[in-house]
């Protein structure tokens, strides 16, 4: 599948401004589906999150 | 000698070091005002007054978010309100994966472990949830259960001290003239109803908050000054970070200087509390900054991650206490 949009803002992925995105996402999980745009249901443990997209599934941290 | 030719550092040696009652408003806001070139001093100051009152033992805790999201309040920090465009989606955690989140945070050496909703305060199903989360862990693992679920009615305190859990968070975020900036949805006063109410049951009170909303530095002293007459059993300083879609999102971020210099005020106001570095540290601060909070007054970490934003490793910082020969505060010690 293709990557289409920043897992931090939901933007389209090849558009600017990613950078502060991706230096963010260091200390955040990703909050969109990079497929679908969708929000994640988002679950963080001390160690660890879950992402969930409906249409997509789950991503994890490990 | 007249008193102004005295520094605040000297003063605070006497008074906070010698005789452990903290410093007064004024004083504590000299603190943060102190030049640049004064920082270490306060920062050495305030590590030997945490380790005369309270001594060398770093508490340890996790924290998790049993609801997340969704929030009805307007605190304009939280990514969590409902009222925000924030990406946060409401989300709840179920009871395994509750009790495995107790159990890989007591896997640290961690002594506590805080479990919190985004709410105004509970309603029933929260409360229900909670009653079967922390029979549960209990049953699982040996940790300090606290909780921070909002505001409470008297009945949702005594039904928590029944439940077994020790101690209640509630922040009061900022001081009471910056408040009606940062909520709009409730009051100060309410929140320390709350406060009151939890100090009367014999739970312990954690209380603290952000420091960075945009308040001034006699705002910031005031805010250390009453939560000195509300005596906490600990204080979680937050350093804002900035989030996406919330009214404070484009807030700049504090200067690290101001930020040591808070933590040292923040100590020198508290002597003995348990004075806990929480969200915001590794953005404001840096790797380098969890050494000199823990060598500045700082005597109690969050490990690992936050509620909806990550930390660093659990083990980054137990290596850094092995290494500061600071000891993990132990369970029995807490009991
Ligand atoms: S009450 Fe708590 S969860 Fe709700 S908006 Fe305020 S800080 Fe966020
Ligand atoms: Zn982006
Ligand atoms: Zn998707």
């Amino acid at each position: 599948m293709e990557t289409t949009y920043c897992d931090r803002c939901g933007e389209p992925a090849d558009g600017d401004g990613h950078d502060g995105c991706q230096a963010a996402r260091e200390l955040e999980p990703p909050r969109f589906c990079t497929h679908c745009r969708r929000r994640m249901k988002v679950q963080v443990v001390p160690t660890g999150w879950t992402a969930t997209c409906v249409e997509h599934g789950t991503l994890t941290d490990r | 000698m007249s008193t102004s030719s005295v520094s605040v550092l000297d003063r605070a040696r006497t008074r906070v070091l010698a005789e452990g009652q903290g410093l007064e408003e004024a004083d504590i806001l000299e603190v943060l005002r102190l030049p640049d070139s004064d920082i270490p001093a306060a920062l050495q100051l305030a590590h030997e007054v945490r380790m005369r009152w309270c001594g060398p033992e770093v508490e340890v805790e996790g924290i998790v978010s049993l609801k997340t999201g969704g929030c009805p309040e307007d605190c304009h920090f939280c990514s969590q309100s409902g009222l925000f465009s924030s990406p946060v989606r409401s989300v709840w955690l179920d009871i395994p994966s509750l009790v495995k989140a107790a159990q890989q945070t007591a896997a640290t050496g961690a002594s506590e472990f805080c479990i919190v909703a985004a709410v105004r305060g509970p309603d029933a199903k929260l409360m229900q949830q909670m009653r079967d989360g922390v029979k549960a862990i209990k049953e699982a693992v040996d940790i300090n259960v606290a909780a921070s679920l909002g505001m409470l009615s008297q009945e949702q305190v005594d039904d928590l001290v029944d439940m077994g859990v020790h101690r209640y968070n509630h922040n009061l975020e900022t001081c009471r003239s910056y408040f009606p900036n940062v909520v709009t949805t409730h009051s100060w006063e309410e929140r320390w109803g709350t406060l009151k109410m939890v100090r009367d049951s014999g739970m312990e009170v954690c209380c603290g908050g952000i420091i960075g909303l945009g308040e001034t530095l006699e705002q910031r002293a005031e805010f250390a000054a009453q939560l000195a007459e509300l005596q906490p059993d600990e204080v979680p300083l937050n350093f804002l970070n900035p989030r996406p879609g919330t009214p404070l999102g484009d807030q700049p971020l504090m200067d690290p200087k101001d930020a040591l210099r808070a933590i040292a005020a923040f100590r020198l106001a508290l002597p003995r509390t348990i004075l806990r570095y929480a969200g915001g540290r590794e953005l404001t601060l840096g790797d380098l900054g969890t050494r000199e909070g823990l060598l500045g007054g700082i005597n109690a970490v969050i490990v690992g991650n936050y509620l909806t934003t990550l930390g660093r490793p659990a083990t980054s910082d137990l290596e850094l206490l092995a290494e500061l020969k600071m000891p993990v505060k132990a369970l029995s010690a807490t009991l």
